[in-house]
């Protein structure tokens, strides 16, 4: 596998949703590059660190004026009960 | 026991995340793409709950209880994805209740061939995007861009060492997380914010976007490659050292 390779995978690799023997083939040139090895790492910890990431809050008047809205809907509404 | 079963399978989730059980559901983030790369199994979907097939019929029947427990729980999500595609507090707000009020009008219509959390994104990705094309006609385009990526990718390689994250004070990440962001063309941006932050499947956000599976795994490896080299000029070793 060659560098060009490895970064055409690296989507799947990191999901781990890759074949056995392709993955065997990208840990094997892994081993031996440094820059794929760092391309590979640096990417795992970009989604790492957004997956981390303080969550939005929501809001308490942005809520309350959703569920106002909502309440207005059912009423109107004539499944509402 | 359904409760139990419940928790255990919130718990796999958490591990598998590695994230501490703090903070709200929506924490429960990018699952997926925290897999080890040893553990080939592809997941579900991990932000859906058993549940909500019951809550839909009811809700169908006219069970407005039923509806506002949809709501409480995907309303969170909802507006952290508004925010997140539209970088604007008034728009997610727009985007949120426009969401919630569609599905409610047109639940008649939905057949159940998604799943509920699915085909709400797909209103509020819409309306996100609808947003961000009144703002900017000319540069929301559904087609993407012609550059290629997969070639630059060696021109910036540079350690960041072990948690680079925690260089930074919590405030200072987000706005640097918020800027990055912020600068991925939006078909890039909406992609990873669902496949990443959202933990949706591949197939879901190819349906949410109505794109191919093979588009969506393209956008998903440049957006990673983006976001991975906006973030080298702050995570770099050598920025702090």
């Amino acid at each position: 596998m060659n560098c060009k390779k490895v970064i055409l995978e690296l989507t799947s690799y990191l999901d781990g949703a890759i074949d056995t023997s392709v993955r065997i083939d990208l840990e094997q040139h892994l081993a031996r590059c440094t820059d794929c090895r760092l391309v590979v790492d640096t990417t795992r910890k970009t989604i790492q660190i957004f997956c981390n990431s303080e969550p939005v809050p929501l809001p308490e008047d942005v809520r309350n004026r959703l569920h106002t809205a909502l309440l207005e809907r059912f009423r109107r509404n004539s499944k509402t009960i | 026991m359904r409760a139990i079963r419940r928790l255990s399978t919130v718990v796999k989730i958490m591990v598998r995340c590695q994230i501490s059980p703090v903070g709200f559901p929506g924490a429960l983030l990018g699952a997926k793409a925290l897999l080890s790369a040893t553990d080939p199994k592809p997941l579900p979907s991990t932000i859906v709950r058993e549940d909500e097939g019951q809550l839909v019929s009811a809700a169908k029947a006219g069970d407005a209880a039923a509806f506002e427990e949809l709501v409480n729980r995907y309303e969170r999500k909802i507006f952290r994805l508004g925010m997140n595609i539209t970088q604007n507090k008034e728009d997610a707000e727009d985007v949120m209740q426009e969401a919630f009020l569609k599905s409610f009008k047109n639940l008649d219509h939905f057949q159940g061939d998604s799943r509920f959390y699915t085909w709400l994104v797909r209103i509020a990705v819409n309306e996100a995007l609808m947003k961000l094309r009144k703002r900017r006609p000319n540069q929301v385009s559904i087609d993407e861009p012609l550059t290629n990526d997969e070639d630059s990718v060696f021109r910036e390689i540079e350690d960041w060492g072990p948690s680079p994250e925690q260089r930074f004070a919590q405030t200072e990440l987000n706005t640097i997380l918020n800027e990055v962001i912020g600068e991925l063309d939006p078909i890039f941006r909406v992609v990873f914010l669902l496949r990443d932050v959202e933990g949706v499947s591949t197939e879901e956000t190819a349906q949410i976007l109505g794109i191919s599976v093979a588009a969506v795994k393209s956008r998903l490896l440049r957006a990673r490659l983006k976001l991975r080299q906006k973030l080298n000029k702050y995570f770099r070793r050598s920025e702090t050292q």
